[in-house]
């Protein structure tokens, strides 16, 4: 099973990677994305991975898993949402501010004839 | 437990209470949310003096947030260099917002609000003693510089912040991986228990750890702006305004402040394994984003730009003392770091007011009329440019003097020796070309109104030249206080005992 989340890692990672260097911006916030996906699996498995154990204090249990990852991953969570609406919006307003979805905001028709 | 004892989380809950409180003001008069704003930046002053005072003789103050013994609970450490980087801060923020006063702050909504909450992001990242707690305060100060730096709108400003934006969600992504590694290694994310666990590190984990730590110090280089990873900052801190450009000023030596922290926690002389990881890169690095700023300065085609680029050029003179590493040369560093903060703060606010004074010609090199109060403004320039340049009498050549001296021990001398006096030079020469360019090669105004620049507007720029001028005044008792830091750096047992307490 590491070797499949590893994998599963690895290939959020390359796609998000390879979406960030996008000309677009909507690309970019798509790789971005995966990229946060990747990274809150990643930390998540920090804790190493195990099966029917619980997090807390528990008198029958045979052994624990760490909480403290889950944790970890809920915080990253909530802030990489809040980031990627954040960025969405951004990327309209560049939409609306540019005339187009260049992340370097190509020259306007008017202004390459002026 | 009295007041006195929670000193250490004040300076971050006032920020955010305020923050709140502002939220809900945004409906009242703007003199009323001005004058909250003003207030809690000002009353951040004392906390942050009296933060000085107690860590003064040497003491860590460990806060420990819920009472959750360290290494199991976050804990808040205020020592001399949090408390060094807390005044900074403040004293800067406090300038750029008088500045802000001007109209900056109501060109859009919720200015006063951001202001806060990048504050309390600042403090935070200076005060905690959590690696993940670290990389919250980052967020909170990146998205409140998000929305700081779009304030107001504008394409040139859209398109700046859509990389400055993708670029840091990267960068905290990379963050987030490292700090990942590094707990599933040592099961710790206390700062001070991480670097008594990494140099306890068993072999086969070395090459592990290796790479999270340098990872972590490329996201650390990111927010510095350390070449190669500068390209975000001069377009972004060109086109945002002029008192966000100021309290932005800070925001790089956030970069710098959590290498120095980390890397004297993890990699000091005594760490083991990890001992002298970023002897290698720092150094050169520093040198290579020196020489880049000062060229970008010499071929900057605006007061702005130029800015920008010396901004680039101080956080690599800063980088060259924090990488040398030595006690003096620490000392250096951190004498320099306000002086710069304030001097290229200072920069940035006379920048706009030179461009509103000069109406359509704005702060571009050209040449155009003659500025209304030429000579006053012409006069702050001189002196601002001086702070800038390092030059005598200010405190910028003392910080280069006591840099110099420090690298005569080291095998990088001819390098730091050849690469300061070089940029200093080209510094000077870039400077003088805008000074002249500014006010002397002009032409009479025909039929063009100007508006001179208010005595509002001049007058932080003329507080932060007085602080520069009062860091060259207490030059002896304030490099003597920046040792003290650099001795307290080179001695991180004396924070890992502070904050393990009884559990090491």
């Amino acid at each position: 099973m590491e070797a499949l989340i590893a994998l599963v890692i690895g290939v959020l990672t390359a796609g998000g990677v390879f979406l960030a260097l996008r000309g677009q911006t909507f690309p970019v916030v798509l790789g971005l994305t995966l990229l946060s996906y990747a990274v809150n699996l990643f930390l998540f498995v920090m804790g190493r991975l195990a099966i029917g154990v619980p997090p807390v204090i528990s008198e029958t249990a045979s052994g624990y898993t760490d909480p403290l990852p889950q944790a970890l991953v809920l915080t990253a969570i909530v802030i990489s949402f809040g980031m990627t609406a954040f960025v969405i919006v951004l990327a309209l307003k560049a939409r609306a501010e540019l005339g187009n979805d260049h992340v370097d905001g190509l020259e306007r028709e008017e202004d390459r004839g002026a | 437990m009295n007041l006195a004892d929670h000193l250490p989380i004040l300076p971050v809950v006032l920020p955010l209470l305020v923050g709140v409180l502002l939220i809900t003001l945004r409906n009242a008069p703007p003199a009323l949310q001005r004058g909250a704003s003003v207030t809690a930046t000002l009353a951040l002053l004392p906390l942050a003096l009296a933060l000085v005072q107690a860590t003064g003789d040497g003491t860590h103050l460990v806060y420990k947030l819920g009472n959750w013994e360290a290494p199991y609970g976050i804990v808040l450490v205020a020592d001399r260099l949090a408390a060094w980087m807390l005044v900074t801060t403040a004293l800067l923020a406090l300038f750029a917002l008088l500045y802000a006063l001007n109209g900056a702050d109501t060109r859009g909504r919720h200015f006063h609000v951001l202001f806060q909450l990048q504050l309390f992001g600042l403090n935070g990242a200076f005060l905690t003693g959590d690696l993940f707690n670290l990389f919250v305060f980052f967020e909170i100060l990146l998205l409140a510089s998000y929305g700081l730096l779009l304030h107001g709108g504008g394409r040139q400003r859209v398109k700046a912040g859509l990389h400055y934006v993708v670029i840091n969600l990267v960068g905290s992504t990379l963050f987030l991986f490292a700090v990942g590694t590094l707990y599933g290694v040592t099961g710790t994310l206390n700062m001070a228990d991480l670097g008594v666990k990494l140099a306890a590190t068993p072999p086969e984990n070395l090459a592990l750890v290796q790479s999270a730590a340098l990872l972590l110090f490329g996201v650390f280089a990111l927010k510095a702006a350390l070449l190669p990873l500068h390209l975000w900052l001069p377009a972004a801190y060109a086109h945002t305004s002029a008192p966000v450009a100021a309290l932005f000023a800070i925001m790089t030596k956030v970069g710098a402040y959590s290498i120095l922290r980390v890397y004297s926690l993890i990699a000091g002389e005594a760490a083991g394994p990890l001992a002298g990881l970023l002897d290698a890169w720092l150094v050169p690095v520093a040198l290579a984003t020196l020489a880049l700023g000062m060229a970008g300065a010499l071929a900057s085609t605006s007061l702005r730009q130029q800015a920008a680029y010396l901004m680039v050029a101080s956080i690599g003179t800063l980088m060259v003392a924090f990488g040398l590493g030595s006690t003096e040369a620490l000392a250096a560093g951190l004498y320099y770091l306000p002086h710069t903060t304030f001097a290229i703060a200072a920069l940035f606010l006379l920048a706009d007011s030179i461009a509103h004074g000069r109406g359509e010609w704005a702060d571009r090199f050209e040449s155009g009329p003659a500025m209304p109060r030429t000579h006053l403004v012409g006069g702050l320039f001189f002196a601002v440019a001086i702070a800038v340049a390092g030059m005598p009498p200010l405190a910028g050549f003392l910080g280069k003097v006591m840099l110099l001296q420090a690298a005569i021990a080291s095998p990088w001398m001819l390098w730091v020796w050849a690469t300061v006096l070089a940029t200093g030079l080209a510094g000077v020469i870039a400077l003088a070309r805008s000074g002249s360019l500014l006010f002397y090669r002009t032409h009479g105004a025909h039929g063009v109104i100007l508006t001179p620049p208010s005595n509002a507007a001049l007058a932080p720029t003329l507080a932060l030249l007085a602080l520069v001028v009062g860091l060259v005044v207490a030059a002896g008792p304030l490099s003597g206080h920046a040792a003290a830091i650099a001795a307290q750096l080179k001695a991180p047992q004396h924070y890992m005992d502070a904050v393990l307490g009884g559990t090491r």
